[in-house]
């Protein structure tokens, strides 16, 4: 088999990123779209510590270790409004989280 | 001439595993967007998150896939699982799982993948350049990126500053988490 390039991780990440674009896109449940967001999240990382293979240096893993960060902040506020929502309205659809829709 | 034939060593990143995590982590991706219950999701994204830091570690990034095991698969993921727990309700997995919207979403989402796939071939050249890989590339891997966040004895690293905007990050995020989920403050 051929060697592996950047390339490679390039395209499984690029697989990585469309697999959470649409779960964000058509599933229901705000769970299972923030569990898509981290997918894409992931296949950013991948694609920053690829590069960082490709040019020897460090600097993409340090950024994939602040993405990392960010996805936390990100998992945690965005679960804290799930359950704030979910006591007032008892529902995790997002086309039922319509209050302020005109 | 590969670093590693020349120590006699037999280099780990072969193409047998990368296609093998490469393919454990699209079918965990497929299985987290595709399962009715939220949980099955969860345990599916835990095997993609295994995976790409399998192939992290493919990549000589020790300390990233350490991190990506520590932070996602023991942190992130339970807290995920707790919220689970929390908000499970017996009749979202009778329900529809699919917004009215979906074939719009899904027609979108194949845009993107074939804006990528176009930009990644008409770009072959760039990317196929063989790996670069310096001598303590692998043995300093977690010192390196210390220095960079830290800095050494007497200067702060290129990263230091924005190492200190993180932890302020993660603390707003906690008392925001904090104060949304608490009933009464």
């Amino acid at each position: 088999m051929a060697e592996i390039t950047t390339l490679h991780y390039l395209v499984v990440a690029a697989a990585l990123f469309v697999l959470g674009v649409i779960g964000v896109l058509t599933r229901r449940n705000v769970v299972i779209i923030l569990m898509s967001i981290e997918l894409i999240l992931n296949a950013v990382n991948l694609n920053l510590v690829a590069f960082s293979r490709m040019w020897g240096g460090l600097h993409g893993q340090v950024f994939s270790i602040f993405i990392v960060v960010d996805a936390a902040a990100e998992a945690a506020v965005g679960l804290g409004i799930l359950i704030a929502f979910f006591r007032n309205k008892e529902t995790i659809n997002v086309d039922e989280i319509d209050l302020l829709k005109w | 001439m590969s670093p590693f034939a020349a120590q006699g060593m037999t280099p780990v990143a072969t193409p047998f595993f990368f296609y093998m995590l490469s393919g454990l982590a699209i079918i965990g991706g497929l299985l987290v967007i595709t399962r009715r219950n939220a949980v099955y999701s969860a345990l599916a994204l835990i095997v993609t998150l295994l995976a790409v830091s399998g192939l992290y570690l493919m990549l000589y990034a020790p300390f990233v896939a350490g991190v990506q095991i520590i932070v996602y698969a023991g942190g992130i993921m339970v807290l995920f699982l707790f919220v689970i727990m929390l908000v499970n309700l017996e009749r979202t997995v009778k329900e529809r799982q699919f917004n009215r919207m979906w074939p719009v979403g899904l027609l979108a989402a194949c845009a993107l993948l074939a804006l990528f796939l176009s930009v990644y071939e008409k770009g072959k050249g760039l990317f196929e350049r063989s790996a670069y890989l310096n001598e303590n590339f692998n043995t300093q891997n977690t010192q390196t990126i210390g220095v960079m966040l830290y800095g050494e004895a007497h200067r702060i690293g290129p990263y230091t500053f924005a190492f200190e905007i993180a932890s302020l990050l993660l603390l707003v995020a906690i008392l925001g988490a904090v104060i949304m989920a608490k009933k009464r403050i």
